[in-house]
């Protein structure tokens, strides 16, 4: 099982004078799942699911973001743990190096690539995930003297006219494989994979991608950016049984972001948290959520002054 | 193996960063006088009209200007003539060309080895020929073809062997030395190159390729392409071109004249690699005949500058010109490349689509012209140009000059210049790829519609070459 372990995190607009926004933050998602993280807006919401990621346009001035991970998650790779609390830093690691390690996040705005296929796209981040994770677990496990060794041992081991020996890549009937599982799974079309990457797609259809990706990755820890804004109802239940099936069928851990208690009642959240001011206020169960929808937050508000 | 694995698989940077030792047979002095004329052309065995010609142009050379005052044009200042030894001829035996590998020098063999030319040969091309410094060393064509009467030749060769008709086609009503300083000097000193003549009515399937490589520093080369396609003919010629790099410049300066007859088709595709203290000033263009098609494919990533227009003449009725251009442009790099189209004659057609990437302070230029003559009735003209920019460091711009003297025409044209954007590299990112993955995925993408156009032994080259200056690693 893994944990997304967040610590008084506190971070500010990478930029001088930058905005403070988040103001300790803390938070756990362990894997199997579903958060559902709420506040209004400007409380920090999005601004946490993008440190989490590794945007650049954030600084952490304080805090620490930990992945706990054991036996289990890293299976595929030549790894041992002996430690008891086995446990990356997130905050040391490039985005790419995070989503290699199972953190996933789903855009609110996701970003739209002209001639790159979706086909293209997922084989390519299929590949680089597998490769990145085999060289943070090497390094990892890696002493300075074995890495003097490599050191000079640099070179081909074929001819350099016959390039690079292959790095055991996906191959491309097992990527259809998982692929055509993934997007039955979520009621889509086959000719999606053909598209360039969210180029022209609805708002519908780019959250389905979100997930579809999401999918593929099988990622730890899934922070989903109010993947529920902008859906009409057929489309939410397709991602809401998406979602569902992340946990279910993966046991990926959601943290969801949302507004709105709708999409709550196709992907029921086992806990709650309300964020305010940049500091998460309460935490509760499904029916802080109902509450808030009856209520607003500002009963939040008054309680979390009267408890400071 | 197919031709496209081999590509794919073998090592770019490898293929092209290596030099060897010089060995030549003879070696003109530095510099440009009457005298280096003379010794090449007396080398060369040459007859005397075309020697006259050399002199001629010789004498334009030195009347015409410096080009200093277009618009935003790379500095050519130290482009200095009397710095480069414009004439190398290498150590061979054969005049014209080998036509085996095996009776090449053991370094010049290994060269053409590692840029993957003979493997290439044996897969997908109906004939190659190859130059080293000054000279055309190896030849070669599938005999199919020569039965044809299809001919494939080092130029030097067909000056002597197909005296008339090179005698009417060379540098006379195409590409005459007074159209630029560069066509002026390429004229006086020009050297091998190849010579391609298609009869009527004769489809040669495969492509046929030619591989330009300057071994020595501080040379020039100055090849010069002729294709003649007869009525009704079609082939498709391939050109690249690479270089090691020294710290002193090259100059490159081709020639390439290309008659599309009647009815025929002419693809020109060119990967220029060059190394990056390259000057590449050339001159290409085709002219087309009566329901000929011409089709220009650069690609454009090595040089320190370059400046290369290739234009087609549409001068019979319904011909039709297609120019497909990506430029390139890193550090300290200044890639300033078009088209130029001439609509001479009614219906007839042209498209210009250009790709630039300026990426570490380089910069890249479309620069264009599109002209319409009074008379030109129902043609068309459509050009896009789009431009991808890096960071705040790099420059991109676009001059798409158009002169339209007819009023019954279709004129569209498009032009984009966009940065790379911040968030869509931590989308990609936050997918697991690395940075310079990012980036690429998102150059490759920009590109996309014009290689899903190219040829495909050409685009897997170009794709690799793109890949390797993504990675930052040559140069």
């Amino acid at each position: 099982m893994a944990t997304l372990e967040i610590n008084n995190l506190h971070a500010r607009v990478a930029e001088e004078g930058g905005e403070r926004i988040l103001r300790g933050v803390d938070l756990t998602v362990n894997s199997g799942e579903i958060h559902a993280l709420m506040g209004p807006n400007g409380s920090g919401k999005s601004t946490t699911a993008k440190v989490i990621a590794g945007h650049p346009a954030y600084e952490v001035t304080e805090g620490e973001i930990l992945l706990h991970l054991d036996d289990e998650d890293v299976a595929d790779v030549d790894v041992d743990l002996d430690d008891e609390d086995y446990h990356w830093e997130l905050l040391e690691l490039e985005p790419n190096e995070r989503a290699a390690l199972g953190i996933f996040l789903g855009f609110q705005y996701p970003a739209e690539i002209e001639g790159v296929t979706m086909t293209n796209f997922l084989r390519q981040a299929l590949n680089a995930k597998a490769d990145e994770r085999e060289e943070l677990f090497e390094d990892e496990d890696e002493d300075e003297e074995s890495a003097e060794a490599d050191a000079d041992d640099e070179g081909y081991d074929t001819s350099p006219m016959e390039g690079p020996a292959d790095d055991g890549e996906i191959g491309v009937a097992e990527f259809q494989e998982i692929l055509s599982e993934k997007m039955e799974l979520l009621d889509m079309d086959e000719k999606f994979m053909q598209r360039y990457l969210n180029a022209g797609f609805s708002g519908g259809e780019k959250k389905q991608n979100e997930v579809l990706q999401a999918a593929m990755l099988e990622p730890a820890v899934a922070v989903l950016d109010e993947i529920d804004s902008g859906l009409d109802i057929d489309r939410l239940q397709d991602v809401s049984k998406g979602i569902n099936a992340l946990r279910d069928e993966q046991g990926t851990g959601i943290l969801q972001i949302t507004h709105y208690q709708r999409i709550l009642d196709y992907v029921e959240p086992d806990h709650v948290h309300v964020m305010l001011d940049g500091e998460v206020a309460k935490s509760g169960g499904a029916e802080l959520a109902e509450q808030l929808e009856d209520e607003g937050y500002d009963w939040v508000r008054e309680e979390a002054f009267a408890d400071a | 193996m197919s031709s496209q694995d081999h590509l794919k698989d073998t090592n770019t940077e490898e293929r092209f960063e290596f030099k060897k030792e010089e060995k030549s047979a003879f070696k003109s002095e530095k510099g440009l006088t009457e005298e280096t004329v003379r010794v090449i052309s007396e080398d060369k065995d040459e007859p005397e009209w075309m020697l006259e010609r050399r002199l001629r142009a010789l004498k334009q050379f030195q009347e015409m200007p410096m080009p200093t005052d277009w618009p935003g044009q790379p500095d050519l200042s130290e482009v200095d003539i009397d710095e480069i030894v414009p004439y190398i001829r290498p150590d061979i035996e054969a005049r014209g060309g080998a036509d085996s590998w095996e009776d090449l020098p053991e370094e010049i063999q290994d060269t053409f080895d590692k840029l993957g030319i003979p493997e290439a040969e044996k897969n997908a091309l109906s004939g190659v020929g190859a130059q080293y410094e000054s000279e055309i060393v190896y030849q070669n064509m599938q005999e199919r073809w020569e039965e044809k009467g299809v001919i494939f030749c080092d130029m030097d060769k067909a000056v002597q062997e197909h005296e008339e008709i090179v005698k009417e086609h060379f540098m006379t009503k195409c590409v005459p030395p007074s159209d630029n300083k560069f066509a002026a000097l390429h004229g006086a000193i020009w050297s091998g190159g190849s010579f391609v003549y298609v009869p009527e009515n004769t489809t040669v399937d495969m492509p046929v390729q030619a591989y330009f490589r300057m071994n020595s520093e501080g040379m020039g080369q100055f090849e010069h392409t002729l294709i003649i396609a007869e009525e009704g003919s079609e082939v498709h010629y391939i050109e690249g071109c690479s270089a090691p790099k020294y710290s002193a410049f090259n100059l490159h300066s081709g020639g390439v004249e290309v008659f599309v007859g009647e009815d025929a088709h002419v693809q020109y595709s060119t990967v220029q690699n060059w190394s990056k203290n390259t000057y590449n000033l050339n001159t290409k263009r085709a002219i087309a005949e009566k329901g000929g098609r011409m089709e220009w494919i650069s690609g454009s990533m090595g040089s320190k500058a370059t400046m290369l227009y290739p234009s087609t003449i549409l001068k019979g009725r319904g011909a039709s010109d297609n120019h497909i251009t990506i430029a390139m442009a890193g550090e300290g790099q200044d890639i300033d490349t078009g088209a130029k189209v001439y609509h001479n004659a009614p219906d007839t057609k042209s498209t210009v689509e250009s790709k630039s990437i300026a990426k570490d302070g380089g910069r890249t230029n479309y620069r264009g012209l599109v002209h319409i003559a009074d008379g030109a009735e129902n043609s068309s003209t459509a050009v896009e140009c789009d431009a991808l920019m890096f960071d705040n460091e790099s420059t991109s711009d676009t001059m798409p000059y158009m002169e339209i003297n007819e009023s019954k025409v279709d004129v569209a044209h498009e032009a984009t210049v966009g940065k790379i954007g911040d968030e869509d590299i931590f989308y990609l990112q936050s997918r697991g790829l690395d940075d310079d993955d990012a980036k690429q995925m998102i150059v490759s993408g920009f590109i996309e519609p014009i290689t899903e156009e190219l040829p495909i032994e050409y685009a897997v080259e170009l794709n690799r070459l793109v890949e390797l200056e993504m990675e930052g690693s040559l140069g």
